[in-house]
Formats: structure tokens, sequence, C-alpha cells
């Protein structure tokens, strides 16, 4: 039976926020006059995650996904609702259940900036009462999986930004946590690095059983890594379920690449009526409604002169950034 | 709420004075700017100030040298880091961590204390060699409880500073606060003129404040002058007493208004 460990009921959270209206008028009547407006980023949320998934939060700027991980992981306090991670109340910050999560945040570093990340390592080490012997062994683990035994003794400020974010990885993991939430981790990473870390995530997850809350804007890290994502929209769950079922509900079209034999063919074709996507010379990409691509091929091959067809689903990043946008999906 | 055992301090301390070591010359200028009692020495003695409290050229020498140490190992900054990391929201993740962040910034002031001493050291000797009369060796008992001493005037100050470091997750200006403090312990501390110089209404006030505690007491037990030990260490002990469960308490107070800002 599949194990819940994250359980989130009727959450909300509310922050107080001042606005200061522009100019000398609006600078004193702000000095005598603070005008303070609460603002619910969070509303009324409910979700479960199981042992062991995998999960993606998407949403816009400004949507509440990393406020919501903020309070999973016991950061800031939530104003009404019930949650329960791994057993315990988040925001009571009790030592066990500290000792179960990580948060890794892709723009905040914990690495002490001027000292190799060596000494952070045995530091959190401590913290998390791990023996040295064992913290030892787990360095030059995690430091193999992420390939970084050689960064291990420079200072944190002389390493790359790729560099950099494996050791906070490190850093973050040492205590082996069983929940990691993870806000943005790949920001700022080169295409390689950002599959690498990908790649270690997933092994991560394959050999620990562990879960994972992540947000990103990089479309590649929720289609590798989150069978499941919770759209998030002005602090409302928009949808909660499967990747590919979002996928085949948002988009229920396919782009087809048409290579027709002539300019005329081509030309003819793009007149024909059909959603045009693109055109170039003899190549033509239509947009079709999946449930006609037979009957709609069949008509295309009987009126014009083709060469090859190629049918594509349309780009993940578009379909997910359209729905970023959306109230309902 | 704490967390902490041997183990941990010994590696936050070893971890943090690797950190300080990287700025050893900051700190050398930190040491060499913190030679105030010198001039009140200067002023003191050059005025013949000395006699109207009945302290000698000599001891009154020992009393401002041994002000510049215990300043040198009691001088507190947690307000203005504590402050800039919570605004920018750095302690998020120290704050996810099985330890009260706090501890990073205390082993960060002891680390600093440690990378001191030798420049503190060294002024002293060129002190001693400028004023041979006063050189001085106090007893080992003497030395050890001025030590004492000395950390529980750090001890109180961490503290305060603590506590007004936590109304940022109030006001967000809260080092505006402590600069509110800065003339009273300018004043009453007694780095700038020992506190037995006070008149005797105004010392009778002092004397509740936890201000002469920071420097005048440990000064003078340091330095051989007359005073209260019992009295001096029951105040200071009374003082970390009151501000600790306020600090912890305004802590947990404050970690709920926490938001995380900066992320």
């Amino acid at each position: 039976m599949v194990e819940s460990i994250i359980q989130v009921a009727n959450l909300s959270k509310s922050f107080d926020i001042s606005s200061k209206k522009p100019g000398l008028k609006g600078t004193l009547r702000h000095f005598f006059k603070r005008e303070t407006k609460s603002v619910e980023v969070i509303k009324n949320i409910n979700f479960e995650i199981n042992k062991g998934e995998i999960v993606g939060f998407l949403g816009a700027n400004g949507a509440g996904k990393t406020t919501i991980l903020k309070i999973l992981c016991g950061l800031i306090y939530p104003s009404q609702g019930e949650l329960s991670v791994a057993g315990y109340l988040p925001y009571k910050r009790r030592s066990n259940f500290l000792k179960n999560i990580t948060l890794i945040m892709g723009q905040k570093q914990q690495l002490i900036w001027d000292l190799p990340p060596i000494e952070s390592f045995y530091l959190n080490a401590a913290i998390y009462d791990i023996e040295k012997f064992e913290a030892k062994k787990r360095i030059k683990k995690l430091s193999d999986m992420l390939e970084i035994e050689k960064e291990l003794y420079i200072p944190v400020r002389k390493l790359s930004l790729g560099q950099r974010m494996k050791s906070e990885l490190l850093a973050a993991l040492i205590h082996k946590p069983n929940i990691l939430f993870l806000d943005e981790p790949t920001l700022g990473l080169d295409i390689n690095a950002q599959r690498n870390l990908r790649k270690f995530l997933q092994i991560y997850n394959r050999e620990t059983d562990a879960t994972i809350c992540l947000t990103s804007h990089y479309m590649k890290d929720i289609t590798s890594l989150c069978k499941r994502v919770i759209c998030v929209h002005e602090g409302c769950i928009t949808y909660d379920g499967k990747l590919d079922k979002l996928l085949k509900k948002i988009s229920p079209v396919k782009d087809i690449l048409i290579i027709c034999k002539t300019d005329k063919d081509a030309k003819e074709l793009s007149k024909s009526g059909y959603i045009i996507k693109n055109k170039n010379q003899k190549e033509v990409t239509i947009t079709i409604k999946k449930d006609t691509i037979k009957s709609t091929l069949n008509k295309i091959f009987k009126s014009y002169g083709i060469e090859d067809i190629f049918i594509n689903e349309p780009p993940v990043d578009e379909i997910i950034g359209n729905i970023l946008v959306k109230e309902k999906v | 709420m704490f967390n902490l055992n041997k183990n941990k301090l010994i590696t936050l301390l070893k971890v943090q004075y690797s950190n300080m070591l990287e700025y050893r010359v900051e700190i050398a200028l930190w040491a060499i700017s913190g030679i105030i009692p010198f001039f009140m020495l200067n002023i003191w003695t050059n005025n013949n100030l000395n006699e109207s409290i009945n302290l000698s050229n000599v001891m009154l020498s020992r009393y401002f040298l041994s002000a510049f140490f215990v300043r040198q190992f009691s001088v507190v900054w947690v307000v203005f880091t504590f402050e800039e990391d919570a605004l920018l929201g750095k302690i998020s993740p120290y704050l996810i961590q099985p330890l009260n962040p706090f501890f990073r910034y205390f082993a960060q002031h002891i680390a600093e204390q440690i990378t001191r001493l030798p420049f503190a050291m060294i002024i002293a000797l060129i002190f001693f060699i400028l004023n041979p009369e006063s050189t001085w060796i106090p007893s080992l008992g003497i030395f050890l409880l001025s030590c004492v001493s000395t950390f529980f005037s750090f001890l109180i100050q961490f503290l305060i500073q603590s506590i007004i470091a936590c109304m940022c997750f109030w006001t967000e200006k809260a080092s505006s606060i402590e600069r509110l403090l800065f003339i009273p312990t300018l004043f009453l501390s007694g780095l700038l003129a020992p506190v037995v110089s006070f008149p005797e209404y105004i010392k009778s006030w002092i004397y509740i404040t936890p201000f002469p505690y920071l420097i005048d007491f440990p000064a003078n037990l340091l330095s051989g002058n007359n005073t209260n030990v019992m009295s001096g260490f029951a105040m200071q002990l009374l003082w970390i007493a009151a501000l600790f469960p306020i600090f912890t308490k305004i802590w947990s107070l404050g970690t709920k208004k926490y938001t995380a800002m900066g992320s």
C-alpha cells in the first residue's frame, strides 16, 4: 500500500503588505500613515503526496508555489488549515522533523562563502549528529555521484555556479533526508549542468525512495522528473494529477509537418483552410485535432502531391506555458 | 529549541575560526580601532583627573589597558549581521536545521575573539614598552575571574543585541534600536571613564543597569582596582538570567512572523 507522507487540508496563507503611492506626497503620506493590506497568497488548498513521489509545482511567478514549499518545510507559518509532513507539524520545527527534510533554493546558499565546501559539509554533519566517519563516507559517495571530488577543497567563491549548486545539493543531502523541497534547483545552470542535476535527482529518488517536491521554470526539469504535477494559479490549485494526462487534456492537437512535392502543392495546401502553424517553401506545418488525424491525412494525400509527413506533439513548454496563466485546467 | 552539544559547538568553532582567519587583516584593523581607552587614558593623565578619584597614574593606566582587553573580547555585532541575513532571507537554510541559527553567530563572535587575541597582545606589549611602570601580572585566580566576567559581559551584550535583532521580524530596521543603546553603553560602561568617577547620585542608578558590568567591572577586576567581586558577578548573572528568557520568547514569536523574504 502506498503511504501518504504529506497531507494538506484547507491550507491558506496571508501576508500583510504595505503599499506606497509614488511621488513626494505619497512618500509623506506613507511616512505618517502606513497603509497595509492583507493579501491571501495561498487559498484553501488540499492535496496529498505519497512516499517516493516526485511532484512538480507549476505556476507563473507569484502564483504561490514557493510559499507552499516554504510552509511544507516549516520555514513559514500557515494562516489557517491543517498539514502534516512525515507525521509532524512543520512549523513546530521539531528536531526529528528537520532531520527528515531538506530545502534547496536555487537563489539562496548555505555554504560558507570563503571556505571550501568540505568545511560546510562537516559542519552540517555535526549539526545533524552524524559521526565523522559516517560523514566522510557520505561525502565520498555523494561527491562521486555529483562528480565534484576535485571541488571539495576549493573556496566556494572560486567555484562556478554549477559546481556551487552541486555542492549546495551535497550539503543539503548529507543527512539523507526523506523529503526534498527543491525551489528552482537548476536556476542559472547551463544545459549540461541541468541534465546532470536531474540525473542525480532521479538516482537519489530511486536509491532512497525519497519524496521530492519541485518547482521550476525549466519545463525539462518537470517533464523528465515528475510524473505528477500540481498547477497553482493565484494561490489556488487548478490541476493535480499526472503530467501526461494534463498534456493530453490541455493539448488535444498535433502538429503535422507536411513536405509537398512542389511549391505549388505547398501553396495550395496552405490556402485550403487548415490551421497553418508554419510554412517554408515546400514544407507546411498544420495543427489538427488528434481525433481527425486519419481523415484529414487521407484527404490531404488525395488532394496534393506529398513527399513525406512528420507527426509531432506541440512542444511541452508551449502547452505548459499556456496553462500557467489559466484559472482552470 | 537549541539542540547544542559538544560536537556541534566544537565543529562550529573550528569552522568559524577558519572562516575568521580569512579576514585576519580586517580583524587586525578592528583590533587597532578599539584603542579608544588609550586616548581616554591620555586625557585623564594629562589633566590630572585621576586625583579626583584617588587613583594613581599606574592604576589608571592598568584600568584603561584592562578596559581595552575587555572591549576586545566582548565586542558584539550580531544585530547587524542577523538583520541583513533575515531581511535578505539568508537565514532560511539555517532555520530548517536542527540548531538555532544564533549559535552560528555566537560561534562567529567567539572565533573572532580568538583571532583578535594575538593583535590585542601585540598592542598590550607596545603599551608596556611605552609605559613600563604600568606592567603587572595578575594572579592566576584574578586572571581567570576576569576572563569569566569578560565572557559574561560578552553574553549580556550578545543577548541584548540578539533581542534587538529579533525585532527585525517586526520592524525590519532593528539596528536603529541598537543605536539608542550606543550612547549609554559608551558613557556608562566604563569605556570613557571608570564608573567610580561619576557623582554618587548617578552611580546608585548606574549600578542597577547592565552597563557597568560590561567593561568597568571586569576591567577593575583585572587591573586590581577596588571592586565588589561578589556583587559584580551576581549582577552579571542576574542580567543574563533576565535577558535569556526574553530572548527565547521573542525568538519564538519572531520566527512565526518570518516571511523568508528575498526568495
